[in-house]
C-alpha cells in the first residue's frame, strides 16, 4: 500500500475567520500604497538584507495581508531600511514606511510587544 | 505724583512678562547640562558677548539676512523691531530729560505725551517732538505692510504666509492696536493742546476742528495700553515668545552650545525662537512642487510648542535642508525635526491653555527597548587589506554605471585599493537614523567599522552622499573619509589619472546630503571644470533643489517625489545642458526617471574623459623576475 508514491502534505488553507488582520489594517489606513503590491518580488530580488539571510519583504507583505503575524514580528526587525525595494518597486509602493508601521503597530498592540 | 488708573493695565502686563522671562531663563539655565552651564558661563564674559550683542543688534533688530533675502519683508520686521525699540528707547530719554524728575517709572516713558500735555512746543523740545513722530511714522509704514501681507501676501514677495492659532490672532491684534492707538491718543491729546510734530500735530489739529478733542484723547489712551497690556501677557502662549527667547539662542550660540541628539534647553529655546515668519514655508520644495503644506518647519516648531502630536509632521520631510539655510533667525531645524522622529510617538497632555505659560519639559518616551540583536545573521567581517577601501553603497548597486566608472577610474590611476562591497554590502546606517532609529543604526555602523578596521585603509572612498555623511559623522574612524567626487579631485591634482576634455555642456545638481550636508561644494564643480563646460544655473550651492527622492521622507507618495523630481528637472535644464551631472546615485535615478536629459554622476562622466595609458613595456632583458611583473 505505501508504494504508490503518495505522500500527505500538511494543512495549507488559510483561515481568514481566525486571522488577525489588525496590524494590516493599521498599516493599510496609513500607507495606502500598501494595496498597490502586486507581489512581484523585485523588493526581495534587490534586498540588501536578504543578500545575507532568507529575509523577503513580498513574504511579509503577503503574510502583513493573511494576517499571520507571529511570523512577521521576528522578521521584520531584520530590515535595514535602506531603501532599495523603493526604487525598485514598480508599483510605487513606500516600501519603507510599511516597514516603520508594522515595527510600530506591533509596538503598539500588547499582544505582540517585543 | 503723577498717576491715572488708564496705566493699570499696560503695568500688570509689563511685570507680568518681566517676572516671567526671568523665572523662565532660569529654568532654562538649571536644565542645562554642566558642560553647557560651564560654555554659557565662559561665553558671557568672553569674546561670544560682543559678538552676540552685534548679532542681536543686526538681526534682532535691524533683520539683516532677512533684508538680504527680501527687501519688503526685512523692511516690514526690521520697522516693527527696530522702530520700536527706538520709540522705547528715546521715550524714556525724553522723559528723563524733560520730565518732572529723573529716573522715572516704565509707564511715565511710554505716556509721556499724557502727562505732560503742554511739551514740545518749541525749540529742542519740538526737535525731540519731531524725532519721535518720525519713529512712529516709520513703524507705522510697516504696520500697513503687515496688515496687508496678512490677507495679501504677495505685497512683501511672500507666496504664502503662516497660519496662525487664536491665540497668535488675538495677540496679532493686539499688536496692531498698540500704534495706531498711540497715534491717535497722542494726536488728540496735542489736538486739544495744540502741540505735536508733523504727524501726531497736524493729525491732532486736523481731528480736533471736527471732534471734540479733549474727550477723544483718554479712551484712546485706555485703548493703547490695554493692547500692549494683552500682547505682554499673551506673549509667552504665542509666536511672540520668539522675542525675548531670540537673545537667549544668540547668547547660547555664541557661546559655543549644539543641538544634540537629544530635547533640552537648546532644543527648546530654538523651539521658541521660531517667529513663524514664513521663509521656511517659501523655500520648502514640498510646498511648492508638491503642494503639501502643513508640514513645514515653522509649523513644526508650532506644534511642539502647543504640544500637539508631531510624528505626522516630523516624517514627511525630505530633509533636504533648505529650511535651515534660509531660516533668518539660525534654528537648527533639521537637527530638532530628527530630535522628534528620535523620540516616537510622545505622549501629549490635553491641551490647556494655562498650560501654555506653564510648560512642562517634552517628554520623550523612547521606544520599548528591543533586547537581542536585530542583525545577529551578519557574517563575521572580514577584509582584505588594502590602502584604500571603495564601498559603493546601496544605492550605487542600483547604478551599475557608476560603480563601474568608479573601478574603471581606480584601476586607472593605480592605487592599491578594495571594493568593500563588490559582492553587496551592508547598508551604513544613515536610513536608519533618518527613521529615527538610532540603535538598530549602530548595529550596522559597528559591523561596517570593523569591515574597515580590518582592512587597514587609510582612505575611505565611497560614492553615496548619504553614506557619506554617515561614515564622516556617526562613525568613529580612524581613516580619511571621502566622497568620490573629492577622490577624484586628488588623483587630478596629483597627476594620477589623466583626462580629454569633454566638449560638452553641464549642468550641476548639489545633493543634498553632498552640499548642504556636508559641505562640499567646490570638489565636484572642479571636476566636472576639468573635464567639461559647466554651465551656471539658478539653484546653486547651498540654493540647491532636492531631487525629490530623498530617503529622509517616510510619507511622500510616489507621485508627489515625481512632481519635485519633475519641477528641480526643469529648473536645472533650462538651458539645455548635453548632461545633468549630479554627484548621487539617488539623484541620478531619480531623475533619470523625469527627463530627456542625460542623467549621470560626475564618475561617469571622469570615465568617459579618462586616457588608458597602455601597459608600459619591459625594456632591456627578457628574462623578468615576478616582483618586476607584479609592479608593472
Amino acid at each position: 500500500m505505501d508504494k504508490f508514491g503518495f505522500t500527505i502534505s500538511e494543512g495549507r488553507q488559510i483561515d481568514y475567520e481566525s486571522n488577525d488582520r489588525r496590524i494590516a489594517e493599521y498599516i493599510f489606513d496609513r500607507e495606502p500604497s500598501f494595496r498597490l503590491c502586486i507581489e512581484c518580488g523585485g523588493c526581495s530580488a534587490t534586498c540588501t538584507t536578504g543578500n545575507f539571510t532568507d529575509f523577503s519583504l513580498r513574504e511579509l507583505n503577503i503574510l502583513i495581508k493573511r494576517g499571520e503575524n507571529e511570523q512577521v514580528r521576528e522578521k521584520l526587525k531584520k530590515c535595514m531600511l535602506c531603501g532599495k525595494c523603493n526604487l525598485v518597486c514598480p508599483r510605487g509602493v513606500n516600501t519603507r514606511n510599511i516597514v516603520v508601521l508594522a515595527k510600530k503597530a506591533f509596538q503598539k498592540s500588547d499582544e505582540y510587544a517585543i | 505724583m503723577q498717576f491715572d488708573p488708564f496705566v493699570i493695565p499696560f503695568n500688570i502686563g509689563l511685570y507680568f512678562i518681566l517676572i516671567y522671562v526671568v523665572t523662565r531663563s532660569v529654568i532654562w539655565f538649571h536644565d542645562l547640562s554642566k558642560p553647557d552651564k560651564l560654555r554659557l558661563q565662559r561665553g558671557f564674559f568672553g569674546l561670544a558677548f560682543g559678538l552676540s550683542l552685534k548679532e542681536i543688534f543686526m538681526e534682532s533688530l535691524i533683520h539683516r539676512k532677512i533684508l538680504k533675502t527680501n527687501l519688503r519683508l526685512g523692511y516690514m520686521h526690521m520697522s516693527l523691531a527696530f522702530g520700536w525699540f527706538l520709540l522705547i528707547l528715546f521715550g524714556t530719554i525724553e522723559a528723563d530729560i524733560f520730565g518732572a524728575k529723573h529716573l522715572n517709572a516704565p509707564y511715565k516713558a511710554i505716556f509721556f505725551r499724557f502727562f505732560n500735555p503742554d511739551h514740545g512746543r518749541m525749540g529742542f523740545e519740538a526737535a525731540y517732538g519731531f524725532l519721535m513722530d518720525l519713529i512712529l511714522a516709520f513703524i507705522l509704514s510697516g504696520l500697513v505692510l503687515a496688515v496687508t501681507k496678512r490677507f495679501y501676501s504677495k505685497v512683501v514677495g511672500m507666496k504664502k504666509t503662516t497660519r496662525l492659532k487664536i491665540t497668535d490672532k488675538i495677540a496679532l491684534t493686539s499688536l496692531w492696536l498698540i500704534f495706531p492707538s498711540r497715534l491717535l491718543a497722542e494726536s488728540f491729546t496735542s489736538g486739544a493742546y495744540g502741540t505735536g510734530s508733523f504727524l501726531t500735530g497736524s493729525l491732532g489739529s486736523w481731528l480736533a476742528t471736527f471732534l471734540p478733542a479733549q474727550q477723544m484723547a483718554y479712551p484712546f489712551w485706555w485703548l493703547y495700553s490695554i493692547s500692549l497690556g494683552t500682547f505682554f501677557i499673551l506673549l509667552p502662549i504665542t509666536r511672540y515668545m520668539h522675542i525675548p527667547t531670540e537673545l537667549f539662542l544668540i547668547f547660547m550660540r555664541n557661546s559655543g552650545i549644539k543641538t544634540g541628539d537629544q530635547a533640552g534647553t537648546y532644543s527648546e529655546v530654538q523651539t521658541y525662537s521660531c517667529s513663524s515668519c514664513g521663509i521656511c514655508i517659501d523655500a520648502c520644495q514640498l510646498n511648492f512642487s508638491a503642494g503639501i503644506t502643513n508640514i513645514q518647519s515653522a509649523y513644526l516648531m508650532k506644534a511642539i510648542r502647543n504640544n500637539d502630536d508631531v510624528s505626522g509632521i516630523a516624517d514627511n520631510c525630505l530633509m533636504c535642508g533648505r529650511c535651515d539655510q534660509n531660516c533668518p533667525v539660525g534654528i537648527e531645524l533639521s537637527p530638532l525635526r530628527m530630535i522628534q522622529r528620535r523620540g516616537g510617538e510622545a505622549v501629549y497632555d490635553i491641551r490647556n491653555i494655562y498650560k501654555g505659560y506653564f510648560r512642562s519639559r517634552q517628554t520623550i518616551v523612547s521606544e520599548k527597548a528591543i533586547g537581542s540583536l536585530n542583525y545577529n545573521f551578519l557574517p563575521e567581517p572580514d577584509q582584505k587589506k588594502a590602502d584604500i577601501l571603495y564601498f559603493a553603497g546601496c544605492m550605487t548597486h542600483l547604478t551599475p554605471t557608476i560603480k563601474n566608472s568608479m573601478i574603471k577610474i581606480l584601476d586607472a590611476s593605480g592605487v592599491k585599493y578594495n571594493f568593500m562591497d563588490e559582492q553587496g554590502g551592508v547598508c551604513c546606517g544613515r536610513p536608519l537614523m533618518l527613521a529615527g532609529l538610532d540603535k538598530e543604526a549602530r548595529e550596522l555602523i559597528n559591523f561596517n567599522s570593523q569591515m574597515i578596521w580590518k582592512s587597514g585603509a587609510h582612505t575611505f572612498v565611497t560614492s553615496c552622499p548619504i553614506c557619506y555623511k554617515v561614515f564622516k559623522e556617526s562613525y568613529y574612524l580612524d581613516v580619511e573619509v571621502l566622497h568620490h567626487t573629492q577622490f577624484i579631485k586628488r588623483l587630478i591634482d596629483e597627476g594620477s589619472v589623466k583626462m580629454n576634455f569633454l566638449h560638452k555642456k553641464v549642468v550641476y545638481h548639489s545633493p543634498c546630503e553632498l552640499g548642504r550636508g556636508s559641505g562640499i561644494f567646490d570638489e565636484p564643480k572642479d571636476v566636472l571644470n576639468h573635464v567639461s563646460r559647466l554651465e551656471k544655473c539658478n539653484f546653486e550651492d547651498e540654493n540647491s533643489l532636492c531631487c525629490g527622492g530623498s530617503l529622509a521622507n517616510m510619507k511622500i507618495s510616489s507621485q508627489n517625489k515625481k512632481k519635485i523630481a519633475f519641477d528641480a528637472v526643469n529648473e536645472l535644464t533650462k538651458n539645455t545642458p548635453d548632461i545633468l551631472a549630479t554627484a548621487c546615485p539617488l539623484c541620478k535615478k531619480t531623475f533619470s526617471a523625469v527627463t530627456e536629459t542625460r542623467v549621470a554622476d560626475i564618475s561617469e562622466i571622469v570615465a568617459e574623459a579618462l586616457i588608458i595609458k597602455p601597459l608600459k613595456k619591459i625594456s632591456g632583458s627578457n628574462i623578468t623576475s615576478i616582483k618586476e611583473l607584479a609592479n608593472i
